[in-house]
């Protein structure tokens, strides 16, 4: 009914966060880790990181968005959502979609995508052991 | 059939990703990003409906299968759409500027 908010209420506040760590992250200076031959190394930041969250939050819900409009869940005039305009029936069945599958939606993303930063961070690491010379 | 449709796309898209790896220049993580996060809400959709409709879910009626298949290629159109605009506005080969900028001679 409108489950695809509640990923994109996360996208919002991600980008903002995002928007912020990035020029805090900015204002400390890159760290870069080069090795004996020359060839520079440099870990991906955090604020890159939370991108990928982003975009996939992002594309998800308005993929997600699409199908709810194809569904006639959604509509493009007042009160766009149509489960609003059907009664408190309606509306508390929405809201319960909302904090049951739209809540699982969002944290499927943000686990998997925190699965991505251990990955990487394992990655990064494994990089970093392999140059003899890493600082 | 959507989520098996989205799935398809991201691993295709993913692929081709790899495949340009190291150089990004058309975008193709954006489809990538946007396929996987639509797969996974999809797969919750999935799984609440299959708590909900039990072993029926599997073997859905042809009609309903049918508009599935096509709203999966419909949103893979919309996704490839959504890409295009931002390869073209962002024009990170300078295409775009070379074409609108180019001396007449």
């Amino acid at each position: 009914m409108a489950c695809f908010l509640v990923p994109m209420t996360e996208a919002i506040i991600t980008t903002i966060a995002q928007k912020v760590i990035e020029k805090k992250e900015k204002n400390a200076g890159e760290k870069t880790v080069t090795s004996v031959d020359g060839f520079t190394m440099e870990k991906t930041p955090f604020s890159k990181k939370l991108g990928w969250l982003n975009k996939m939050l992002w594309g998800g819900s308005a993929l997600l968005a699409f199908e709810h409009v194809w569904h006639g869940e959604v509509v493009p005039y007042f009160p766009f959502l149509t489960a609003a305009g059907e009664g408190p029936e309606a509306v508390s069945e929405m809201l319960h979609e909302m904090g049951t599958a739209g809540v699982c939606m969002a944290l499927i993303v943000t686990v998997v995508w925190i699965g991505m930063l251990l990955g990487s961070k394992l990655l990064e690491k494994r990089a970093l052991k392999a140059l003899p010379a890493a600082k | 059939m959507t989520l098996l449709v989205t799935v398809f796309a991201a691993a295709i898209t993913t692929s081709l990703w790899y495949k340009r790896q190291p150089d990004g220049s058309m975008k193709l993580g954006i489809l990538c990003w946007m396929f996987w996060g639509a797969s996974l809400m999809w797969l919750i959709d999935a799984i609440f409906e299959y708590a909900e409709l039990g072993a029926a879910y599997f073997a859905p009626e042809p009609a309903d299968m049918l508009n599935d298949l096509f709203l999966g290629l419909s949103v893979i159109a919309l996704a490839l759409i959504i890409w295009i605009v931002i390869l073209l506005i962002s024009d990170p080969k300078d295409v775009i500027k070379a074409k609108l900028l180019r001396k007449k001679s």
